[in-house]
């Protein structure tokens, strides 16, 4: 763990209570209040609607792939070793996509529409990365 | 009033693309080609008096326009960087004509360069915005491939496009390139068979249908409508454009199959006042050939998620029913960085003054060029006409 050494986030004001959720296995994204609708990444007002009235809620988790791609060749020298590996496009049953990797399964069964949840991958002491894996039920 | 027609491309300068770095700094190519398009137009070097450029990616840093206009020793009333990744040197070309038509300055030239390194993909990751460094990079999500994977992977699932079709595109331009000396890859042949055996990179992009890096670059003098009586050739009249953007990440935007090329190029069709059936070739941004298919789509060639049997149907080679990236496309022609999208306006003007050589698209009188940047996210469509 000491020595993970790929891209981590580094968080700001703003986006920290996204990263210290995700430390303590919640998925919580800004929701607006004015137009209803959850956002991902975090921003300083709702890039919807522009209204800044807007609080963090914890999300299911829950979602499904929307695409993604199997990279044989990492799409940078650190993933080396993590080949192949899925990088996809995760909608959220709150309606907001993510960026992330589907985990615990073969690449070759990741396929648009795989029903998939949220798992917080402990990669340092201080960092959880959302990523997603099959939804069984 | 519109900038229909204030202003016309007269000359240019393109360099040969190299697989090797070289001995030249991106500067230093730049310098050349700039003097080969004002000598190319009939000009002379008292008559540039604007300058748009874009920052290599082998020289990241601020004031290059500024470094380029000092190397040259030029006297400009406008000058700057376009930053609107591989649309950037379409976007080049009617900032010049804007600027033109405003009265700002004459004859602009916009000129591109860039060297591949091997500090050149670390240099554009670590360029990024902060948003990819937190939210993309943590996933090995760097620009470009799993984005335009993504794509591809969507626009397949939602309309039944194979691989065989893609693969088509690359084979058609590779055709293009074999009649074109300074293309990366003008020396042999490609089937789509060769296409589908080549090792899949980030799924579905086969390695030939991943445009390749190189070192290269280009310019154009872009000159008053009124003021280019002097010059050399056939001038090249910009007829309409159109630019849109919308995001650097895939994942945030509108859709992944329905791209904003539908903005630029309505946009730039509802300047020039002409239709898609008047075009007589397209020479489109194509990094990868999803690129193509979503482009040719959204622009009104065909229907939207008909782009696969669009490229199978036709003959997209310079001799075709449908001439598309006749220099063989980046695909073929190869990627100089940040330079690369230059290389598509270049072919434009080339074909419309009557200079393609052996790959020459009969009569042609009206043309489309066009640009995209990142993922998708920045559109800029161009429509040249001979009058």
């Amino acid at each position: 763990m000491e020595n993970y050494n790929k891209p981590l986030p580094e968080p700001t004001a703003l986006t920290a209570p996204f990263w210290d959720a995700a430390h303590q296995g919640r998925l919580e994204l800004q929701y607006c209040k004015q137009c209803d609708s959850y956002q991902y990444y975090p921003r300083k007002v709702c890039a919807n609607c522009w209204n800044d009235d807007i609080e963090w809620k914890q999300c299911s988790g829950d979602g499904h792939v929307y695409s993604y791609s199997i990279c044989n060749v990492p799409t940078m020298p650190s993933f080396k070793k993590d080949v192949p590996y899925v990088v996809a496009i995760v909608e959220l049953e709150e309606g907001a996509r993510m960026t992330s990797n589907i985990v615990d399964c073969p690449v070759s069964d990741v396929h648009i529409g795989m029903e998939v949840e949220a798992v917080f991958d402990r990669v340092t002491e201080s960092c959880s990365l959302v990523k997603f894996r099959p939804r069984n039920n | 009033m519109t900038m229909k027609k204030s202003a016309a491309i007269t000359g240019f300068a393109e360099m040969a693309s190299a697989k090797k770095p070289g001995d030249l700094t991106a500067i230093e190519i730049a310098s050349q080609l700039a003097i080969g398009a004002v000598a190319d137009a009939g000009l002379q070097k008292p008559d540039i008096d604007g300058l748009l450029t874009v920052t290599p990616v082998s020289a990241p840093g601020i004031l290059w326009p500024t470094a380029l206009c000092e190397a040259l020793n030029l006297n400009l009333s406008y000058f700057d960087s376009v930053d609107i990744g591989g649309a950037s040197s379409a976007g080049m070309i009617w900032r010049a004509a804007a600027a033109i038509h405003a009265g700002v300055c004459n004859h602009v030239l916009c000129v591109v360069s860039d060297v591949m390194t091997s500090t050149s993909f670390k240099n554009i990751v670590d360029s990024m915005p902060h948003s990819d460094h937190e939210f993309e990079l943590p996933y090995g999500n760097a620009p470009p491939l799993a984005g335009y994977g993504m794509i591809t992977n969507r626009h397949m699932h939602e309309y039944g496009t194979t691989a065989e079709q893609l693969a088509k595109v690359a084979v058609d331009q590779r055709n293009s390139a074999l009649q074109n000396p300074d293309a990366l890859f003008g020396d042999k042949a490609l089937t789509v068979e060769d296409v589908l055996a080549s090792p899949v990179i980030c799924e579905p992009l086969h390695l030939t249908e991943i445009v390749a890096p190189c070192t290269g670059g280009a310019a154009v003098v872009v000159s008053r409508a009124d003021a280019v009586s002097q010059c050399a050739h056939k001038p090249v009249y910009l007829l309409g454009a159109g630019e849109a953007g919308s995001h650097t990440s895939i994942t945030y935007a509108h859709s992944l199959t329905q791209s904003w090329v539908r903005h630029s190029a309505r946009r730039a069709f509802d300047m020039a006042g002409v239709s898609q059936d008047q075009i007589d070739f397209v020479q489109a941004y194509d990094c990868f050939p999803i690129t193509l298919l979503l482009t040719l789509e959204d622009m009104g060639f065909c229907a939207k998620g008909e782009g696969g049997s669009f490229v199978a149907d036709h003959d997209l080679t310079w001799s075709g029913d449908f001439p598309c990236n006749t220099n063989g496309g980046q695909l073929s022609f190869g990627q100089a960085g940040a330079a690369g999208g230059m290389c598509h306006i270049i072919e434009a003007v080339r074909q419309l003054m009557g200079r393609a050589g052996s790959r020459q698209v009969e009569n042609a009188t009206i043309g489309l060029a066009h640009g995209n940047g990142g993922i998708m996210g920045e559109q800029v469509t161009l429509i040249f006409g001979l009058e």
